[in-house]
């Protein structure tokens, strides 16, 4: 069953008089549950896709299916909604919310965006945090976690509301490949618990090896994808 | 909501230096204007009491066109008895009316058998003038306040003439009248009081028993020059003004025009104007502080916004819907406002307790002493901090209205 069809999808920025085509006519399927990367050099556009699929920008053209839903069509509060319920987000930056404890940032989505009862959200909460081995830290505030700690509580609180999908836009830019790996790792066995599917971007050959589909982009356009037989 | 204004907490916390700033200055603006609104409103309330409550009451009436020339005090403007029995029966149906008084006015020589001058008199009924000016025996300088004010024979008379013609209480001299026909008359007085000056009409006239004046100026009527009425309560001034006015307006005299004039205090003293100036500074430094507010909070707020552009493209990208991300900032500005409000009225209560520990008086105009009672009206207070927070919340809605707007991808990658 596919979790999001992309047929003819493509992305135009208007840069002063050029148009520029970011994303040019890509068409492709993604199962649920699989673990998926999009690679390529820098500005390929895997961002510019990644934004789209994430309901964050809207298709220049094409058809954009998310969950069986037609995503280009949401108004802002509209796609809001539906990112708040079907996605969760991995950054670059980790963009933890400074003035939370490390509970109270994955709890943040249980509280302001979707709405959960007190105890029923301590539940997730905790049972999240134990996932991602940041349970003991539960009340350090994000100034006091390395790199690799604040991006595995970012993917706690992505996976909090149960979304059915994370994406996560060069996860491990920041960090080094040793964390990198630790934390591709863990988005892994995160796929195997709770069934989400995940995709990253990445310029890392290394963190590409490990996707099980894997698409190159070039230009804007799908050049190849490669899948790991398992 | 409550995790809403958690956050919002937080955030404040997190800008300590910038939170405090503000909240100060708000606070400094409300300890402003609530002391000035304490002491303005405190030395009006004095001089009004002044002038209403030893001069000339709440509501005056006279006979048309008295006010008019009242600085010759003329015998021919006087109400006759008809007229007089018409404002008493009038007066006297009201409830709520504490006192009147009703004075026959007139201009004299005084002598004291070397000098002379002139000299204004209001010739009353003592227990009615009491009634009615209940602070006037407070302003003998000289004299027993507890006796009875004047008795035929004994009068009081201003500041200014016992020092002019260096005559003290106990003295005898001789007041020369000249009635409204024309015919001169003179009669000795004993001087029992001496009566402090105040500004405005009448602040500086003598008083004599009625009975002397009607003597002294051979009337045969009971010619009265003015009634000054006391309300129960001042709050109702000017309902009761229209009403009388619209009751006296009905009695024309035999040229068709009306009979009646009826003044506020306020038509008849210049302090009015004072007055009015004083409310008007009130009005003024309102103002300032609205603004005051607003461009304090509205500068720290689009700070904010602008320092966390990319926390508000994270909280957007990942769900939260524009009106939760405009509710959490409008919060914070709040709860800027409430802070500054809550602080600021507590130090203005504590300063206006203070200044009514320690006595504060001043002079104004001759009158030298005058003690300030400032008072913090709870209604003025909660008014003035809820306008401070309204201001907060509006101030802070630009702001938080561009961060709810915000796309999350550009901001995102602002940093
Ligand atoms: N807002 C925008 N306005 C104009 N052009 C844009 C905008 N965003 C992206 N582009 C252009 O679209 C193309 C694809 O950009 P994108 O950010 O998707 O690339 P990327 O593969 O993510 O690159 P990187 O690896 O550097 O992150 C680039 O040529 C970029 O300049
Ligand atoms: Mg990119």
């Amino acid at each position: 069953m596919s979790l999001i069809e992309a047929s003819g999808l493509c992305k135009t920025y208007q840069a002063g008089d050029i148009a520029v085509k970011a994303i040019n006519e890509v068409s492709f399927n993604i199962d649920v549950g699989s673990f998926v990367s999009f690679v390529g050099p820098s500005g390929s556009g895997k961002s510019t896709l990644l934004n789209m699929i994430g309901c964050l920008d809207s298709p220049s053209c094409g058809q954009l299916l998310v969950a069986g839903t037609d995503v280009s069509s949401l108004n802002q509060k509209q796609a809001a909604i539906f990112r708040g319920e079907n996605i969760g987000f991995v950054f670059q930056d980790f963009n933890l919310i400074p003035v939370l404890t490390v509970y109270e940032n994955v709890e943040y989505p249980l509280i302001m965006v979707q709405n959960w009862a007190a105890a029923k959200r301590r539940k997730q909460v905790m049972e999240l945090l134990d996932a991602v081995g940041m349970k003991d830290q539960a009340n350090k505030l994000p100034s006091q976690l390395s790199g690799g700690q604040k991006q595995r509580v970012a993917i706690a609180r992505a996976l909090v509301t149960n979304a059915k999908l994370v994406l996560a836009d060069e996860p491990t830019a920041n960090l080094d490949s040793m964390t990198a790996h630790r934390v591709i790792d863990l988005m892994k066995s995160m796929r195997e618990k709770f069934d989400t599917t995940f995709i990253f971007s990445t310029h890392d050959p290394k963190i590409m090896a490990e996707a099980e589909v894997t698409y190159t982009l070039v230009d804007g356009s799908i050049e190849n994808k490669e899948e790991l037989a398992s | 909501m409550m995790n809403i204004l958690k956050i919002a907490a937080k955030n404040l916390m997190r800008y300590q230096r910038r939170t405090i700033l503000t909240t100060l200055l708000i606070t400094i603006g409300i300890v402003a204007v609530l002391l000035f609104i304490s002491l303005s409103g405190s030395f009006r309330a004095l001089m009004v009491g002044q002038i209403t409550d030893s001069m000339l009451g709440h509501v005056q009436i006279h006979k048309k066109g008295y006010v008019a020339s009242i600085e010759s005090l003329p015998l021919t403007l006087n109400m006759k008895p008809a007229m007089v029995e018409k404002v008493t029966d009038y007066l006297s149906e009201r409830d709520d009316i504490e006192a009147w008084t009703m004075r026959v006015k007139f201009g004299a020589m005084f002598s004291n058998f070397k000098e002379t001058t002139s000299i204004r008199f209001n010739s009353i009924v003592p227990e009615m003038e009491i009634a009615t000016s209940p602070l006037l025996p407070g302003r003998l300088i000289q004299g027993d306040r507890k006796a009875a004010f004047v008795e035929p024979g004994k009068i009081v008379i201003p500041e200014l003439i016992a020092k002019g013609l260096k005559v003290k209480v106990g003295d005898s001299i001789v007041i020369v009248a000249t009635n409204r026909e024309g015919s001169v008359n003179g009669n000795t007085f004993m001087i029992r009081g001496v009566l402090e000056g105040i500004s405005g009409p009448g602040g500086r006239d003598g008083y004599m028993h009625i009975d002397d004046a009607r003597n002294l100026l051979r009337m045969e009527d009971n010619e009265i020059s003015e009634v000054a009425i006391r309300l129960k309560s001042s709050k109702n001034l000017s309902k009761i003004h229209k009403e009388m006015s619209a009751y006296f307006g009905q009695f024309n005299n035999k040229a068709g025009n009306p009979a009646f004039d009826v003044h506020t205090w306020e038509k008849l003293s210049p302090f009015s104007n004072i007055a009015k100036m004083i409310d008007m500074l009130d009005v003024f430094i309102k103002v300032m502080l609205v603004a005051i507010v607003l461009i304090s909070i509205m500068n720290v707020m689009l700070m904010a916004v602008y320092e966390r552009i990319n926390e508000i493209g994270t909280i957007a990208a990942i769900g939260t819907i524009p009106s939760r991300i405009l509710s959490l900032f409008v919060t914070e500005g709040l709860l800027l406002g409430i802070l500054g409000a809550f602080i600021g009225s507590v130090i203005s209560f504590m300063i206006v307790y203070v200044m009514n520990v320690k006595t504060i008086s001043f002079s104004f105009g001759r009158q030298e002493n005058l003690v300030l009672q400032p008072t913090l009206a709870i209604n003025e207070v909660l008014i003035i901090s809820g306008v401070v927070i309204l201001v907060s919340v509006l101030a802070s809605l630009q702001p938080a209205w561009k961060a709810s707007r915000m796309d999350p991808i550009e901001a995102l990658r602002h940093f």
